[in-house]
């Protein structure tokens, strides 16, 4: 690929090792994956930050280059952590596991990295442009970003978006490029959908279908930001999907031409079969809400529902640090913790430990959720909608 | 002497034994970062340890963590000397390229058998098969 000078400078450690290494490394991907050259990025998100996914080798890389003094040349955010780093002990992580975690989050700051552990950057203060160059990891963040807002990033590895982030850079190759984000799949959507868990279960459904294609979706009459990160989410964790359309609704959906594209339809009978297919237990020993971070008005509709109630199992709502400060203020965390439920921040289920917590038998109203808790968590999953869940532990 | 071109993913120069897997490497749960040996059960390298060997696979498999125990190999002096491949993957590619191992991929590896003198020159890309292992 082509390199200016002051590149080519980089590779001969000009700047040093840490950038000397995160440059080549973007340079190889780019040469793998067939790139003209590097284009500056408006910000980035990093993946791989609980201890659990990383373990000790990443620990130590991370407080090496830490030490070294890279430093963040774009505004970067992190990928939930594996617990909440504030109150970790209420919610019982052993301490063991608390003390690499809080390594890794000080590495990250020490790097110039926001410590805003969440995989919805984008409703806690890293909101990207329309056409604006990105690199994010995670992937049901990469998948709204991209569809939603109309925002170019490609699938990034925690290392690569780390790279970039240091470097202000990545190579110009993939959903970066115009031509590379039309789609590949009509999905015709015949089914209804109401509660935030049917665009889950939509979701699991077209990505175990689509694998790494972009569907153009018709039929989906309407979607609120909340749903549409269900969808995304879910098409992300059942399949690869990075990017897709939905007629009428998304940015570039009205780019798109559909003529010629390979067909493929989802009933209603296809989602109801999804709730009973990820259903793999019964009873709930505990609910876990917000897959992808929940939004203040997920909050908020949880706890006008939990107003007055008292609930049987514990209730966790994940969310980011800065949602959870506004559904303090606002008044929400407090009808929750009442009824015995809580708010948990700067982490989320599938990263923390909570097989190693005594629970079997997670309730989820989200269809990524429910695709990787069994293996990530060995849980059981009862996945269905918001007030079923709750009736089930009220 | 035969010598193989291939292409530079990680720069350096080092001559040594090779190491060869027919089958992929996943470094995450296949190889142990502190002791450098083999410990994925029922692959043809269990039990062996890459320390100060040329490892030679077709190409990396697995989790992205990966990168981070080659990383890991290096600071606990566990570490492979290089790595060359059929085909460099990201996980692969990532790993040696923060951790600083030499690396050369788009090798017609099928060439090379354990226990071959190698040299490995990352930085142009060849590798020179000095002496080849009689005893296979």
């Amino acid at each position: 690929m082509y390199l200016t000078n002051a590149e080519e400078r980089l590779l001969s450690g000009e700047s040093g090792e840490v950038i000397e290494r995160m440059f080549r490394l973007l340079v190889s991907l780019g040469d793998i994956y067939g790139a003209d050259r590097m284009i500056p990025v408006g910000s980035a998100q990093v993946a791989g930050v609980s201890y659990k996914s990383i373990g000790d080798p990443g620990v130590e890389f991370l407080e090496d280059y830490a030490n070294k003094g890279a430093v963040a040349k774009i505004v970067t955010f992190l990928n939930p952590a594996g617990m909440d780093i504030e109150d970790w002990q209420e919610l019982k992580i052993p301490p063991a596991f608390a003390e690499k975690q809080l390594r890794i989050m000080n590495a990250f700051k020490k790097m110039g990295i926001v410590v805003s552990a969440t995989c919805t950057p984008y409703l806690a203060g890293n909101l990207p442009r329309f056409a604006e160059h990105i690199a994010w990891s995670e992937s049901s963040a990469i998948s709204f970003s991209n569809s939603v807002i109309g925002a170019r990033t490609n699938r990034e590895g925690g290392p690569s978006a780390l790279a970039a982030a240091l470097c202000g850079v990545t190579p110009n190759y993939g959903l970066h490029l115009s031509e590379n984000r039309k789609p590949g799949v009509l999905v015709n959507v015949d089914a209804r959908l109401e509660d935030n868990a049917d665009f889950g279960a939509l979701g699991y459904v077209v990505g175990k279908e689509v694998e790494n294609n972009i569907p153009y979706f018709q039929g989906i009459a309407d979607a609120d930001t909340d749903q549409l990160k269900a969808l995304g989410a879910a098409m992300a964790a059942s399949g690869a999907v990075a990017l897709y359309h939905i007629e009428n609704l998304t940015p570039e959906a009205h780019l798109m031409k559909t003529e010629g594209l390979e067909k493929i339809s989802v009933n209603e009978k296809e989602l109801q079969d999804t709730f009973s297919k990820l259903s793999t237990g019964k009873e709930p020993d505990i609910v876990i809400l917000g897959c992808p971070h929940s939004s203040l008005k997920e909050i908020m509709t949880i706890s006008r529902k939990l107003e007055g109630r008292k609930l049987k199992k514990p209730l966790w709502i994940c969310t980011s640090r800065m949602v959870k400060e506004a559904a303090n203020r606002m008044g929400f965390t407090q009808i929750i913790e009442t009824a015995g439920g809580r708010i948990v921040a700067d982490t989320c289920m599938v990263v923390s430990p909570i097989e190693d917590m005594g629970y079997k038998t997670t309730g989820v109203n989200s269809g990524k959720a429910a695709n990787y808790l069994p293996g990530f968590c060995k849980q059981n999953v009862v996945f269905t909608k918001l007030d079923t869940l709750i009736e089930k532990i009220t | 002497m035969e010598v193989l071109k291939g292409r530079t993913i990680s720069p350096g120069r080092v001559e040594g034994e090779s190491l060869v897997s027919r089958e992929p490497i996943g470094f995450y749960g296949g190889v142990d970062a502190k002791t450098g040996i083999f410990i994925e059960k029922g692959h043809e390298l269990e039990g062996k340890s890459v320390k100060g060997k040329i490892l030679v696979f077709p190409y990396g498999k697995g989790s992205t963590v990966g990168s981070y125990v080659i990383y890991g190999l290096v600071k606990n002096n566990q570490a492979p000397l290089a790595i060359v491949n059929k085909e460099t993957e990201t996980i692969v590619a990532t790993g040696v390229i923060l951790a600083g191992v030499p690396c050369v991929d788009q090798v017609p590896v099928e060439r090379i058998s354990t226990g071959d003198h190698l040299i490995v020159d990352a930085t142009s890309g060849t590798i020179s098969i000095l002496r080849t292992n009689t005893t296979n």
